[in-house]
């Protein structure tokens, strides 16, 4: 059984409607991309995925031991996170919240679990530091080392190159790759068609006809060929 | 020593020797200690409006309280603001109602029935001085009641260690509240229990500084310590000494000069958050 199943979803608000009969499934180890114009559901879609709301029509499955509480996030970035007093370690530390239950304090292990990640992420000079006086590459890869704190099998990614320059971007899809390598599932909203296409195993492409396949049948596909190409003229 | 030091000193010792006053400067830290805590939360999470409409409906309750003629007004006035506070956190996060209004409105109204009701019903003859200092807490709280004390002492200690045992939930459910659900942490659970919480510290401070001079309590020492200091931890420890050291220096200044309790210490919180304020763009404009 796939990690993710979505059957016959629609999404939106109120009284607009968004998507409608989204079918796809991702498996352990697949890196899925979602590309998309603005404003077309994608984060609404994550959202969604995460169960922070409902979808109008279709169900979400897990399957393959995934709990439903056991995917790390990262988030478009929100204004409190700009103004908030936390250093790194805080920040990263607080990923491990969710499998802690009523449990007030951390344990060694989890403190241990903060300390990999942050290498992992090569954050850990910047422990003290707050995360507010960051860059926004620094400041992904914190969010991203939290997001690795609440999961050991699948990371979801709502846009998080947006606004970075290109040589961060290039290392952090590096590192969001060799993540996938070490056999983490990932789902990720991006703009960049082309990045998508280099490093993603399928693509979901969200518009008036929805596209989900491989990469491969995506590059051959009418939609993809369109978009491929528009990406090129800029 | 001068003579007038001298005679400021044993005013001081003379005061600090009654009881009454000794538990009033008590309670007083305690508060002021419980008020600091949940201040960052309440900043950063827009919550401060909600901490500005329950001190207005714990006003209300008051009134009510004080016309059936209660023996200690808490029991009533804190069922009534915690249930109201669990209340406004359902509005506020229901997106077809918009919460700001709803929370000026019960606000808004609150006050006016409690005026309203004093004006009706009370038997005292000197209404508009409970009015004021149930609005700006004069002189009260030198008269509190042994079993006030008690009350009070009790709920600031459940306060800190509720504070103490979900001081990281607390943090994760401000910094991030998506990635907190998303990652399987009981968020609704713990925004009510922060409500309750942030009740319950509305409730005790009004009878330190009245319900008009609340908000001061609780936000001037988070904002102050953001100023300085840039971890969650940092922050929240200067946040409680910077309260308890302004409640202690605003309670002996109104002691000794007789000034109004409640507004003394705002003053001192204050005059102190400018302070911390320039003491942030001094070391800006130094180290850039
Ligand atoms: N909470 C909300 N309530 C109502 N409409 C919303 C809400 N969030 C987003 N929308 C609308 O849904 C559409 C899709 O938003 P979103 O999923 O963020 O798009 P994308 O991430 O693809 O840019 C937008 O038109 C947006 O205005
Ligand atoms: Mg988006």
């Amino acid at each position: 059984m796939a990690q993710v199943q979505v059957r016959d979803v629609s999404l939106g608000y109120d009284n607009n409607l968004l998507v409608e009969h989204l079918d796809f499934s991702v498996n352990a180890g697949d890196y899925l991309c979602i590309v998309g114009e603005n404003g077309t559901g994608k984060s609404t879609l994550m959202r969604t995925l995460l169960g922070l709301q409902k979808p109008l029509a279709g169900s979400i499955e897990f399957g393959d031991g995934l709990k439903s509480t056991e995917i790390g996030y990262l988030p478009q970035q929100t204004d409190v996170q700009r103004d908030f007093p936390a250093s790194v370690r805080e920040i990263v530390l607080s990923g491990c919240q969710g499998r802690m239950g009523l449990r007030p304090f951390y344990t060694k292990e989890e403190k241990a679990l903060a300390e990999t990640n942050m290498e992992r992420m090569g954050i850990s000079e910047f422990a003290k530091r707050c995360y507010r006086e960051l860059s926004g590459g620094q400041q992904q890869r914190v969010l991203l080392a939290r997001a690795l704190c609440a999961t050991r099998k699948i990371l979801l990614l709502d846009e998080p190159v947006a606004g970075l320059d290109p040589k961060v971007t290039a290392e952090l899809y590096k590192q969001i790759a060799e993540l996938n390598e070490e056999g983490i599932t990932i789902i990720m909203i991006s703009h960049d068609i082309d990045a998508a296409v280099s490093y993603a195993s399928h693509i979901l492409h969200v518009a008036d006809k929805v596209f989900f396949g491989t990469r491969e049948e995506y590059k051959d596909s009418a939609l993809g060929r369109r978009f491929l190409k528009g990406g090129e003229d800029e | 020593m001068t003579p007038q030091e001298m005679t400021l000193f044993g005013k001081l010792s003379l005061y600090l020797s009654y009881p009454f006053v000794q538990y009033a400067i008590i309670v007083g830290v305690l508060i002021a200690l419980c008020s600091s805590l949940l201040g960052v939360t309440l900043v950063l999470k827009r919550f401060s409006f909600i901490g500005d409409g329950l001190s207005h409906v714990a006003f209300g309750g008051l009134a009510i309280a004080s016309v059936v003629n209660l023996t200690n007004e808490m029991w009533l006035v804190l069922p009534i603001t915690v249930l109201s506070a669990v209340l406004l956190l359902r509005t506020g996060q229901n997106t077809r109602i918009k919460g700001d209004a709803a929370i000026a409105m019960i606000s808004v109204g609150a006050l006016a029935f409690g005026y309203l009701i004093m004006n009706l019903f009370s038997t005292s003859t000197n209404l508009s001085g409970d009015v004021c200092s149930t609005l700006f807490g004069s002189t009260s709280i030198l008269t509190l009641t042994q079993q006030e004390v008690i009350l009070s002492a009790i709920l600031s200690v459940l306060v800190i260690l509720l504070f103490i045992f979900l001081y990281h939930k607390i943090f994760d459910v401000t910094f991030d509240e998506n990635f907190a659900k998303a990652s399987g942490t009981r968020v609704e659970l713990y925004n009510t229990v922060i409500a309750i919480v942030i009740a319950v510290i509305i409730v005790l401070a009004m009878n330190l500084v009245g319900s008009l001079l609340i908000s001061a309590l609780v936000i001037f020492p988070a904002l102050s310590a953001m100023r300085l200091f840039r971890s969650f931890k940092a922050v929240t420890i200067f946040s409680a000494v910077f309260s308890v050291v302004c409640a202690l220096l605003g309670m002996l200044i109104s002691i000794i000069y007789g000034t109004p309790v409640g507004s003394t210490i705002v003053a001192v919180d204050t005059v102190a958050f400018l302070i911390c304020y320039a003491i942030e763009f001094f070391k800006g404009g130094v180290s850039s």
